[in-house]
């Protein structure tokens, strides 16, 4: 059992993580509680630290709104912590709709789906296609394009607000990642972890790989939702740079030969070695 | 180029192609939603929001107004009301909003979609400068019309006697009760809905609606020579109006009359 809890330390951290920042936005509303007001989109932290996603800020900028001196404070409190931290962070550990990918994943793998995933297969790069769309169709219809049918702010507000219909998103999305592409949502389409990922890809944050204890197990490989990034894994030791990883820590967990572990990395040290 | 590039750059188009299927496919899908959800005019906004075209690409749907709001007036909309969504709203005949002095709903509003210095007067707020909408009665249903005692929402109306009110008359019918008949006053008339709240016939006889809707406008045609100043309202209005008349007839009325060829040629189309 506590074999199980080790290797599973973050997840589960992540999970009630997860759980509690939604409890906390929950309790805003139905309690009055003071913790953190507002949602995903924007809100105010203790009261007094505004919050806003700076993607959300952007479309609002191309959708020609003029934007209020409180909402570029807090879009630019946000895009300094993200670029010094990581992005993918609010991924990991925040984001409502990782919980539902994450359990398709699972499932998916708990389901041995794993080898007939090439039926239908998409870049990882469509994501950032997504970004310049939302951008042009924020510019077209004057609104916050991504805004309006993202799953993120649908799942965030229903569990705050309610839902309507929205929830059947959520189960489009589970299905979409359980049967027709692993990590189809999170991992392909979603322009917020795209963005997320752009704004933290220089960030000092880093999983770093050690070849050394690496016995080629290729248990990282299987639990990876950003495979791409683990291309050293076996053959040299260095930090994982590329944007998309999330930092869920799954590698560090699965890894029996702690040939992971999360830790500092200088930008010069990122760009020595590209 | 040897067979197997040629198979390979095939295969490549295709997934390109492939690519661009499914794009062009969610694009349409997703620009035909964005369409359907630009501004729409039927629903009331919280104090102080902007045009609502404006409106819905300033809001940044973060429901800090609807947190705020301690009656629980306000509503985020899902995805399953007819209104853009995730941006706040309130249904009159469900609740009316009670008018805060402290206006905690525009005061939260992070992005001045809520604009709080549109209800802001030396450096006061002032919630009655709201307008969420202009309400209107429907005479043929207003129980008071119809002559019974009601004025329920007069009572209701936070600024009963100047945003609606009572016109007494003789009731004609009965030829001894007086008709008490709720009339609205648009200069004053906040739109909070509390009106229509109140209103107890099944569908409320008195309804609140956006004001670009209910609110008619006199245009530059007319004036209301008998109030003082009303021309005023044709200072900015521009001189050079052309109308399309028929030009005078210069000649005589026998000459014209005479003047077979030419009615001839103004019916065979000479002009
Ligand atoms: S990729 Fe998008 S949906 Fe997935 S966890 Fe990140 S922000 Fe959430
Ligand atoms: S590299 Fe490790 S931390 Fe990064 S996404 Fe993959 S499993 Fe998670
Ligand atoms: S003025 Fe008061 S009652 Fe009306 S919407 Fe705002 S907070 Fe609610
Ligand atoms: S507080 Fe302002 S930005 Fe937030 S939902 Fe309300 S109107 Fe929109
Ligand atoms: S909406 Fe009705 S209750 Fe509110 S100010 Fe206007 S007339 Fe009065």
């Amino acid at each position: 059992m506590s074999k199980f809890l080790y290797r599973h330390r973050f997840y589960i951290s992540r999970r009630i993580v997860q759980i509690l920042i939604l409890t906390a936005y929950f309790g805003a509303n139905a309690y009055g509680w003071k913790i953190v007001a507002g949602n995903l989109s924007s809100s105010v932290l203790f009261g007094f630290i505004p919050l806003s996603d700076p993607f959300a800020t952007l479309q609002m900028f191309f959708a020609g709104a003029v934007i209020a001196t409180d909402i570029l404070v807090g879009a630019l409190v946000v895009f300094l912590v993200y670029s010094v931290i990581g992005g993918r962070f609010f991924c990991s550990w925040v984001c409502p709709v990782n919980i539902v990918t994450e359990t398709a994943a699972a499932l998916r793998r708990k389901l041995d789906f794993e080898e007939k995933e090439h039926a239908l297969t998409f870049s990882r790069n469509i994501r950032y296609w997504v970004i310049a769309i939302t951008l042009g169709l924020s510019l077209i219809f004057s609104l916050a394009a991504f805004e309006m049918i993202s799953p993120i702010g649908i799942a965030h507000r229903g569990v705050i607000f309610g839902f309507g219909f929205g929830w059947l998103f959520l189960v489009a999305i589970f299905l979409f990642d359980l049967f027709s592409q692993q990590y189809g949502w999170c991992g392909h389409i979603c322009p917020l972890g795209g963005f997320n990922a752009l704004i933290g890809k220089y960030s000092l944050i880093k999983v770093v790989h050690d070849k050394e204890k690496c016995l080629d197990s290729l248990a990282c490989f299987k639990v990876c939702p950003e495979v791409e990034v683990l291309n050293m894994v076996g053959k040299y030791s260095a930090p994982v740079t590329a944007a998309g990883c999330i930092k869920c820590g799954r590698c560090l967990e699965v890894c029996d030969n702690d040939a992971f572990h999360i830790s500092v990395v200088s930008l010069a040290e990122q760009l020595k070695e590209r | 180029m040897n067979k197997l590039n040629d198979q390979k750059r095939r295969v490549f188009l295709q997934k390109t192609m492939q690519g661009v299927g499914y794009g062009a496919f969610g694009v349409i899908a997703w620009s035909s939603y964005l369409s359907q959800s630009q501004a729409k005019n039927l629903i009331l906004r919280p104090p102080g929001a902007l045009s609502e075209k404006d409106f819905v690409s300033t809001c940044i749907r973060c429901g800090m107004c609807v947190e705020s709001c301690p009656f629980d007036v306000l509503e985020l909309s899902t995805i399953s009301d007819q209104v853009s969504i995730g941006t706040p709203y309130f249904t009159a005949r469900e609740e009316g909003c009670r008018m805060c002095p402290d206006i905690p709903c525009t005061s939260a509003c992070p992005t001045g979609a809520l604009d709080l210095p549109s209800l802001t007067v030396d450096n006061k707020l002032d919630i009655n400068r709201a307008r969420m909408g202009l309400s209107t009665i429907n005479t043929q249903t207003c129980l008071a019309y119809l002559g019974l005692q009601c004025t329920m929402c007069f009572q209701a109306c936070p600024l009963t006697g100047d945003a609606i009110f009572l016109e007494k008359e003789r009731n004609v019918r009965t030829d001894m009760h007086a008709l008490l008949k709720p009339v609205v006053n648009p200069d004053y008339c906040t739109g909070c809905g509390m009106c229509e709240h109140a209103c107890p016939t099944t569908v409320a006889s008195i309804k609140v609606l956006p004001l670009a809707i209910t609110k008619g406008d006199i245009g530059s045609h007319f004036i209301v020579g008998w109030e003082e100043g009303d021309e005023s309202r044709l200072i900015d209005t521009s001189n050079d109006v052309t109308l399309d008349r028929t030009p005078r007839n210069k000649k005589s009325a026998l000459d014209n009359v005479n003047d077979v060829e030419g009615i001839l040629d103004d019916i065979l189309g000479g002009r």
